[in-house]
């Protein structure tokens, strides 16, 4: 498991930065750019809305540095700084609703009952409709900008506190124990948010994919 | 690859007798903490013999994981040049303060 604090290149890296080392930002703009666009587009309407969002996390990166204390990863560190800036544009936008709470309170399934086979039936919980062979379809397909297009959208739809845990995991690569420290919940409380956002994920990609 | 080859297949049956066991819905909510390694080795283990059996449950696993890579695929790699320029420049300003 990645560990959430400082590692050694990130302390080094972290030196050089306050050094004032300009290859060094370099270095950091190049490898954090990308996700943070990427997650900042979660956020907000549209890509320029994104783009600014991210050219002041960057500000605000440079305006922490002096003070950040290591206690998390630097990724994660920037990260949060990428979504606390977002989360306000995108209120400011009415594009999403500040976070009540990041308890994962809906208990909604991930899938419809009606999939499965009822109770009074002799195998009950066993699928009624089994999900599709995908490894069948091919890669453009797959990983086409019509498919990617659906999945962008389902996660834009999700729930504020899904929407963040995903983006964190599955598009920045942030390990769990990164998602609890920034966001402060429980493991578990992590594992139920990815869970229900993967399986809106899947579910939409199932009504483009099957449908 | 897991749970191929091997057993009778079915297409959403679980073929466990009497033996303890677990439905294909009860899969679909462990299929995130499966894929992550956070279940209970115990659980694991009953989740793995039902994956043994049952094409359809084998199916939904491999969609959640072309899932999790199609969420990965949205992230975007490149720095535009002009960006870069301007938060060198931004950096350079504030080295300077």
């Amino acid at each position: 498991m990645t560990s959430a604090t400082v590692t050694r290149e990130e302390a080094d890296l972290l030196e050089r930065l306050r050094a004032g080392d300009e290859r060094a930002f370099e270095a950091l703009v190049e490898s954090y750019y990308g996700t943070m666009l990427s997650i900042a587009q979660t956020y907000v309407r549209t890509r320029s809305v994104a783009e600014e969002v991210v050219q002041d996390a960057w500000l605000g990166v440079l305006r922490g540095l002096d003070r950040f204390e290591g206690r998390s990863s630097l990724k994660t560190w920037i990260i949060s700084i990428v979504i606390n800036i977002a989360k306000t544009r995108g209120v400011r936008e009415s594009r999403s609703l500040p976070f009540a709470t990041l308890a994962a309170d809906d208990d909604e399934p991930a899938l419809s009952a009606d999939r499965f086979r009822s109770a009074n039936d002799a195998f009950p919980g066993h699928w009624w409709t089994p999900p599709a062979d995908w490894r069948a379809l091919p890669q453009e397909v797959l990983l086409g900008r019509e498919t990617l297009g659906v999945v962008k959208r389902a996660i834009d739809a999700l729930p504020d506190a899904q929407r963040t845990v995903i983006a964190m995991r599955d598009l920045a690569g942030c390990s769990a124990e990164e998602v609890c420290e920034t966001l402060s919940i429980s493991e578990g409380n992590q594992r139920v948010l990815l869970h229900r956002a993967r399986a809106r994920v899947r579910a939409a990609l199932e009504r483009h994919l099957d449908g | 690859m897991r749970a191929r080859g091997y057993g009778r297949r079915s297409n959403g049956i679980s073929m466990a007798d009497n033996t303890e066991h677990i439905t294909c819905q009860e899969v679909v909510d462990l299929v995130s903490d499966y894929i992550e390694a956070a279940l209970p080795s115990e659980q694991a283990a009953l989740f793995e013999q039902h994956l043994n059996f049952c094409d359809g449950c084998m199916n939904y696993v491999e969609q959640l994981r072309t899932t999790v890579a199609s969420v990965g695929a949205l992230r975007e790699e490149a720095v535009p040049d002009d960006v870069k320029a301007q938060l060198l420049a931004t950096f350079r300003d504030w080295r300077h303060t």
